[in-house]
């Protein structure tokens, strides 16, 4: 393409990239190499150790709170994997009644602030617990009221990214496979399915993710004893700052970009992992 | 059919709880703090024309506000640089904006907090050369540059789907009338990313009006935002009927920013 700018425009756009990258990744460089850091006063280098990776990893509440958060994680993905790519199929190629509102319900949890998320789920569980009592069980929050909230905003996420695969493939593939005689399910096990699969892989590593990211929903529904990670984690920074928690963070911040970088590496164009590519229905 | 699971779960799980806000909103706080549903009050609603409501809301549509224009500010030409470049550049480019996009927030917020604070590395730097002790830590600063941090990702790619999509002819078209380069980013990029421009600033406009990671961990909670008001209400406070009825702000204000991307035809994004 030939460039319609002036040089110095151009000069300044890419030192205006290079800006922003390190805006992105100079915070979490630091933050990973001061956890190395030996001296127990966090700002000041005193040599490389991995003394406190050893005190974090041997420290039973962390190791307690992440049973809790593969739990939580774990469950939830699965469901609303499955539920969300159903979903998806559901809007792609049916019209049916309520689509209109399912799509807005499979909208608005992801531009939602988690804020007025926690409180819905916190009203929500507290209503049906007064009601739940009148019969008899006394029901609390927990590692469940957890799972249930992290599917209801994890739903949505998955959808978006599976229907953005949906999106890219080739339909004709599957009317072939229906002009040979395959049946609908077979049609959908042997041709739809293994096309979409990057998406589904894609939304469920998203939806891990968001589900071993989460503060302030899971703060509000959990109960006694559920505490994950990201809440264990988040009590302690506000105490403050220490080399503890540098470690931990830097555990967590490691083991989410693999997970990121994972799901990238499953679809072809980064793109998709939010935004709809509509570019390939057009072709 | 396939559609049903999710129908009924989001019905169940979403819609329900939203209702159950709103009837919260309008809910009597007894005067141990409890929550009677026995009769319908507006007072939840009379608090918030309470001066130091309104200052709280006003503060965080400030904030919010900043933040969107900030993020516009450096994210466009960002974008713009990323979506010129050739496909397998751009490509690796948008997979570094992507990782920093997903990956642990609570934890990249950690890291300002670390880097601000009075004993973090820039702090003893400057105490090491004898300077004043740096102070930008627990400062509304702060929470702006934790909320840029947090939700730049959000701009950058509504902006490059809408500029890479961009049919750079009309562009040409304008410069082979005389446009100059001004004139032609203004009367026709400009106009034509619009939709991206909308849709970024509404991923980072409504997340950051009802923030409350970020503040409170950059923010040291002097100054009080909205976010971290409604859950002072669920808890201290114990007045759920004046949390629900902030939520039922945010969510209005939530509204208004979607039904502004409907009218401008940014829904693609």
């Amino acid at each position: 393409m030939k460039s319609l700018r002036h040089p110095w425009i151009d000069r300044l756009m890419a030192t205006n990239a290079w800006v922003v990258y390190a805006f992105f990744y100079l915070p979490i460089l630091v933050l990973v190499v001061f956890s190395f850091n030996a001296s127990a006063r966090v700002g000041i280098w005193g040599g490389v150790s991995p003394r406190w990776y050893g005190e974090v990893l041997g420290n039973a509440e962390v190791l307690d709170a992440l049973k809790n958060s593969l739990i939580v994680s774990g469950i939830s993905t699965i469901v609303s994997t499955i539920i969300g790519t159903a979903a998806a199929l559901a809007i792609d190629r049916y019209r049916f009644r309520g689509r209109r509102g399912l799509d807005g319900m499979l909208y608005l949890p992801i531009i939602i602030p988690d804020v007025t998320m926690a409180v819905m789920m916190l009203l929500f569980f507290a209503r049906v617990f007064d009601i739940v009592e009148l019969v008899g069980p006394r029901w609390q929050l927990g590692v469940t009221t957890i799972v249930i909230s992290h599917v209801a905003f994890n739903i949505a996420f998955v959808a978006v990214v599976v229907r953005a695969r949906l999106g890219q493939i080739d339909k004709s593939l599957e009317e072939a496979a229906r002009d040979l005689y395959a049946g609908a399910w077979q049609t959908f096990r042997r041709v739809t399915l293994p096309l979409i699969m990057p998406g589904v892989l894609g939304g469920a590593l998203l939806a891990l993710t968001l589900s071993l990211d989460d503060v302030v929903v899971t703060s509000f529904v959990a109960g006694p004893g559920s505490t994950t990670l990201p809440i264990y984690v988040f009590g302690l920074i506000r105490r403050g700052v220490s080399p503890q928690i540098n470690a931990i963070s830097s555990l967590m911040l490691i083991a989410s970009i693999a997970l990121v970088g994972l799901s990238l590496l499953l679809q072809r164009n980064p793109q998709d992992a939010i935004l709809p590519d509509e570019r390939l229905k057009e072709t | 059919m396939l559609g049903l699971p999710a129908y009924v779960y989001l019905v169940v799980f979403f819609a329900v709880p939203f209702f159950i806000v709103f009837v919260t909103s309008f809910a009597r706080r007894s005067a141990t703090g409890a929550t009677k549903y026995d009769e319908f009050s507006t007072s939840a609603y009379v608090k918030l024309l309470d001066p130091l409501v309104g200052t709280i809301v006003w503060r965080s549509f400030w904030i919010a506000t900043i933040t969107t224009a900030v993020c516009l500010l450096f994210a466009y030409p960002f974008a713009y640089y990323i979506a010129t470049r050739r496909p397998a550049v751009r490509n690796a480019l948008l997979v570094l904006v992507m990782i920093p996009f997903w990956s642990n927030f609570l934890v990249r917020t950690y890291a300002w907090r670390f880097i601000l604070g009075s004993d973090g590395p820039l702090g003893t730097l400057t105490e090491a050369m004898g300077r004043e002790p740096f102070r930008l830590l627990f400062t509304p600063a702060a929470i702006l540059i934790g909320l840029v941090y947090g939700f730049l990702p959000f701009m950058v790619l509504p902006l490059y789907a809408a500029i890479e999509r961009l049919d750079w002819r009309l562009v040409e078209a304008a410069r082979d009338l005389y446009a100059d380069g001004w004139t032609a980013f203004r009367k026709v990029t400009l106009p034509l990313t619009r939709s991206g421009i909308i849709a970024g600033s509404l991923l980072v406009f409504v997340p950051s009006f009802g923030a409350y990671v970020t503040p409170a961990i950059l923010g040291g909670g002097k100054d009080l935002l909205l976010g971290s008001y409604i859950v002072t209400q669920f808890g201290q406070a114990r007045n759920r009927p004046l949390g629900s009825a902030l939520s039922i702000v945010i969510m209005a204000v939530m509204l208004v920013a979607l039904m502004i991307r409907n009218r401008s035809g940014a829904e693609e994004i």
